[in-house]
C-alpha cells in the first residue's frame, strides 16, 4: 500500500499526535471495521452501549496512527453517558480524522450523527457500510454526489466481507492533517440571526472560543442543553452570553409555535431529507416491506408465543452454562489443588508454604474458578446479542419490568445474576438512566448465583434429603421476591422518578460468527479477571493473614484471628439458629466466594468436604440449616461482586450501602425464618 | 385526517408524525431515533399493552406505550 507518501508531509511536526476516531450508530458495523483497521480483538455487538469503554488500537497500515473506537451512539446530544463520552472526546481531544461509519440500509437516521459531526467542525471520512444489506433492500446510494454535497470523502464498504477497507484506510490517512470547510445547516433566517449574534459574542469572549467551536456552541446555547449551559457558567464574564440567550429565546418563542430545540432538530432532518433525495434511490415502500427479520419477529414477538420462546431460550442458556461450565469448574479446582500440593511439598518453611499455597494459590484459584461460568455465560450472551435477539428480550419483558418500576433492559442483568453477579453488574451498563441502573445494581446480589448452589446442595442434601430440590428452588424464589421488594422500595425512596422511556432499535437478525462471539466472550471475561481479580486477590490475602495470625496457631482454627473474630460475632447469629464460631467463620470466608463456605466448614470441622454431610446432619437442625441458607443467599455479596459494584457505581458510598443493607436484610429474614419456624414447632 | 396518539394506530397502518409532546430529554432521544415531525411511521406491532414496534427511517424500533401516547400522528393509510 502506498500510504507513506501522504503521511510524510504531515508527520514532521506531529509525529505521534495522529489519531483516527471511529464513530457510528449502534449496529452500524463499527467494531468490525475497527478490527479490520487495527487487527485488534474486539467485540462485535448489537446491544446499544456495549462498548462503553474507549478502545484504542494502532492502524495496521501505519502504526504511528492511533485508532480510537468511540461508543456506538445515535447522536451527539447529552442524553446518555455514551453520547457524552463520544462528544467530549471529539470536542476536547481533537482527533485528526473522525471516521463515521454509516449503516447504508438506514441512511437517514445515520446521517443525523453525521450532520452533528459536521456542525462540530470535525474532519470526517464517511464509510457507507453494510452496503450489501442496503442493496438487498433495494437502496442505491450515489456516493460521489454525497461526497460533493457534504464535502467529505465517502467510501463504500462491507465490513463483514472486508470490502472497501483498503480504500477507507488510504482515504483516512490522506485526510490526516487536512481541514475542510464544513457544511453548515441552514436553520432559517430567524434562528441564523440569533446564532450569528451568539457566535460573535463567543468569539469575542476568547476563552470559550478556545474550548468550543463557536458556531456549534451558539447552536447548543440556543437549544438550551443543560450540560453545555452548566459548563459555560464556570467562565468569567459569561453573563453577556446568558443575557443574549434569554433575548434570543424570547424572540424565537414569539416567532415559532414549537420550542426552539424541536425546530433545530427538524432543520437537521430537513437537510438530511434534501441530501437523501439527491443521492439515494430506493423503492417507495422500502420501510414497510416485510423482510425475513420481520417474519422472525412475527413469531418471536408474538403475543402468545413470545414469552414461551423467551423462557425456553433462557432455560437453554442455563442448561448450556451448567453443562459446559460446571465440569470445568471442577477441573479448575483440581488444577489449583494439585498445583498447591506440589508447591506446598517443595517449600519447607511452613508459614511461607501456607502463604503461597493457602493464600496466593488458593486466592488465584478462587478467581480462576469463576472463569468457566463467566466465559460460558458470556458466550451464550454474545450469541443472543450478536444475533439480535437480546433487544427483543427487552421488548418482551418491558411491561413486566415496568410494573416493578424498572426498565425492560434491567432484565438481562438480573438474569445474568443467576450465573454470576459480577458480569451481571457489568451488564447494567446498557441502562441509560442512572436511577434504573443503580436499582438494578443494588438488587442484583439477590439473584442467586451459581456459587451459592454448592452451599444449598450441601445443606439441603444433608438435612432435607427427601425435598432437597424443593428447598433449593424455594431459595431462588426467595431471592427473586427480595429483589422485587427491594427494587420497589429503592425506586420509591432512593431513586424516585419514572423509569427511562423505552425506545430501542430492533436490529435486523444476523447470523453471528463464531469468531465474533469468541472475541466478545474473551473481551468481557478477561476484563473481569483483570479488574475484579485484583480486588479479590487483595481480600484473599488479607483473609489468609487473619487466618494465620497470631503466630503459631493452626490455620483457620479457633485461636486464629478469624476464629477469634468468628467467636466474637457468633452471638449475633445465635438468634438465627447457628451461634457456633464455625458457622460465623465460614460466613466470613464466604465473602471470598459463597461456595468457599462449603470448603471452610470442611476444614474447620476437620472432616473434609466428603464427610461434611454426615457432620452437618449431626450438628445442625433442619430449621437452622434453612436459616443459614437464607443468610447465605442474602448476606453481603462476595468480594468480586463488591468489586464490580464499586467499579460500576464508582461510589464507595453505594458499595458500603449494599454491604450494609444486604447484611441487615439477610439477618432479618433469617431471624424471621428461624424464630417463626421455632414458634410453629418446626425447630 | 385526524391526528391521534401513535398508540391508537393498528398494525399495518402508516402515519406521519405531527407533533411530539414531551420534555426536552425525551424529545432529543426520540429525535435521534428518527421520530421527528414529518417522519413517516409504519406500525408493525401493537398489542394494546406493552411496547409497540414501528418502522421509522428504514429501521425497526420498539417504543414504550408511554412514549407512543406522546407522539401525535396523522394516519395516512
Amino acid at each position: 500500500m502506498s500510504v507513506t507518501k501522504e503521511t510524510k508531509e504531515i508527520s514532521t511536526d506531529q509525529v505521534n499526535a495522529q489519531t483516527i476516531a471511529l464513530i457510528g450508530n449502534p449496529n452500524a458495523g463499527k467494531t468490525t471495521i475497527f478490527n479490520a483497521l487495527t487487527g485488534s480483538r474486539q467485540h462485535v455487538g448489537n446491544w446499544p452501549g456495549v462498548t462503553v469503554e474507549k478502545k484504542e488500537g494502532r492502524l495496521l497500515a501505519d502504526s504511528k496512527v492511533h485508532v480510537i473506537d468511540l461508543p456506538g451512539t445515535y447522536s451527539l446530544g447529552a442524553y446518555s453517558e455514551d453520547e457524552l463520552i463520544a462528544r467530549n472526546y471529539i470536542l476536547f481531544e481533537n482527533p485528526d480524522v473522525v471516521l463515521d461509519i454509516i449503516d447504508s440500509a438506514n441512511i437517514r437516521r445515520n446521517l443525523y450523527l453525521t450532520v452533528q459531526l459536521l456542525e462540530m467542525n470535525t474532519n470526517i471520512v464517511l464509510a457507507l457500510n453494510m452496503l450489501d444489506e442496503a442493496e438487498a433492500k433495494g437502496i442505491e446510494i450515489d456516493e460521489n454526489t454525497l461526497a460533493k454535497i457534504l464535502n467529505v470523502p465517502v467510501i463504500k464498504t462491507i465490513g463483514t466481507k472486508n470490502q472497501g477497507i483498503e480504500k477507507l484506510i488510504s482515504s483516512s490517512i490522506q485526510a490526516l492533517g487536512q481541514s475542510r470547510e464544513p457544511l453548515t445547516v441552514d436553520y432559517g433566517q430567524e434562528i441564523e440571526d440569533e446564532i450569528l449574534v451568539l457566535q460573535k459574542a463567543i468569539t469575542e469572549h476568547g476563552e470559550l472560543a478556545q474550548r468550543y467551536y463557536p458556531r456549534w456552541l451558539a447552536v447548543k446555547i440556543l437549544e438550551g442543553e443543560d450540560v453545555i449551559l452548566n459548563d459555560i457558567q464556570k467562565y468569567p464574564n459569561i453573563q453577556t452570553i446568558f443575557t443574549l440567550r434569554e433575548k434570543a429565546v424570547q424572540h424565537l418563542n414569539q416567532v415559532f409555535a414549537e420550542d426552539i430545540q424541536t425546530i433545530i432538530i427538524e432543520k437537521r432532518y430537513g437537510l438530511i431529507e434534501g441530501v437523501v433525495k439527491q443521492t439515494v434511490k430506493q423503492k417507495k415502500d422500502v420501510q414497510a416491506s416485510v423482510s425475513l427479520s420481520d417474519k422472525i419477529d412475527n413469531v418471536v414477538l408474538n403475543k402468545t408465543l413470545g414469552i414461551p420462546i423467551f423462557l425456553l431460550t433462557m432455560w437453554a442458556i442455563f442448561k448450556f452454562t451448567f453443562v459446559i461450565g460446571d465440569p470445568l469448574i471442577g477441573y479448575v479446582e483440581m488444577l489449583f489443588e494439585w498445583f498447591g500440593g506440589i508447591v506446598g511439598a517443595m517449600i519447607s518453611n511452613e508459614l511461607l508454604a501456607s502463604l503461597i499455597v493457602d493464600g496466593i494459590i488458593g486466592g488465584l484459584g478462587s478467581i480462576f474458578v469463576f472463569i468457566p461460568p463467566i466465559f460460558t455465560l458470556f458466550f451464550a450472551i454474545s450469541l443472543l446479542e450478536d444475533s439480535g435477539y437480546m433487544s427483543r428480550v427487552a421488548y418482551i419483558v418491558d411491561k413486566f419490568m415496568r410494573s416493578l418500576g424498572l426498565h425492560g433492559k434491567s432484565f438481562i442483568p438480573l438474569l445474568i445474576g443467576f450465573g454470576c453477579n459480577v458480569p451481571a453488574i457489568m451488564a447494567t451498563r446498557t441502562l441509560e438512566n442512572k436511577k434504573d441502573r443503580m436499582v438494578t445494581i443494588l438488587v442484583n446480589p439477590f439473584m442467586s448465583c451459581a456459587a451459592r448452589l454448592p452451599v444449598y446442595v450441601l445443606f439441603a442434601g444433608a438435612l432435607f434429603p427427601d425435598n432437597a430440590g424443593t428447598v433449593i428452588f424455594s431459595l431462588y424464589i426467595l431471592g427473586i421476591v427480595m429483589a422485587i421488594i427491594m427494587a420497589k422500595i429503592f425506586k420509591k425512596f432512593l431513586f424516585p422518578g419514572e423509569a427511562a422511556p423505552f425506545v430501542m432499535e430492533l436490529p435486523p437478525y444476523r447470523v453471528p460468527t463464531l469468531k465474533g462471539m469468541l472475541i466478545h466472550m474473551w473481551e468481557k471475561g478477561s476484563s473481569f479477571v483483570r479488574k475484579a481479580g485484583t480486588i479479590i486477590f487483595a481480600v484473599v490475602v488479607l483473609i489468609w493473614v487473619l487466618a494465620t495470625l497470631p503466630w503459631g496457631v493452626e490455620y483457620a482454627s479457633q485461636d486464629s484471628f478469624i476464629g477469634m473474630f468468628g467467636s466474637a460475632i457468633s452471638p449475633v447469629f445465635a438468634p438465627l439458629g447457628f451461634g457456633s464460631w464455625e458457622a460465623s467463620a465460614a460466613l466470613i470466608f464466604g465473602l471470598l466466594a459463597k461456595e468457599v463456605i462449603v470448603g471452610t466448614l470442611g476444614v474447620i470441622y476437620g472432616v473434609g468436604e466428603e464427610g461434611l454431610a454426615v457432620t452437618i446432619t449431626q450438628m445442625w437442625t433442619p430449621l437452622a440449616a434453612y436459616s443459614f441458607m437464607v443468610l447465605t443467599l442474602l448476606y453481603v455479596p462476595c468480594v468480586a461482586t463488591i468489586g464490580a459494584i464499586k467499579r460500576e457505581t464508582n461510589s464507595w458510598k453505594w458499595t458500603g450501602f449494599t454491604i450494609g443493607y444486604t447484611l441487615a436484610l439477610g439477618w432479618i429474614v433469617a431471624f424471621i425464618v428461624y424464630q417463626g419456624g421455632t414458634l410453629l414447632g418446626l425447630g | 385526517m385526524k391526528v391521534q396518539p401513535l398508540s391508537f394506530l393498528e398494525p399495518g397502518s402508516q402515519a406521519k408524525i405531527k407533533d411530539i409532546i414531551g420534555g426536552k430529554g425525551i424529545n432529543t432521544k426520540l429525535a435521534e431515533m428518527g421520530f421527528v415531525s414529518g417522519s413517516i411511521l409504519d406500525v408493525l406491532r401493537n398489542d394494546g399493552t406493552g411496547p409497540m414496534v414501528v418502522a421509522v427511517m428504514d429501521s425497526r424500533v420498539a417504543i414504550g406505550r408511554g412514549m407512543a401516547q406522546k407522539i401525535m400522528a396523522e394516519k395516512t393509510t
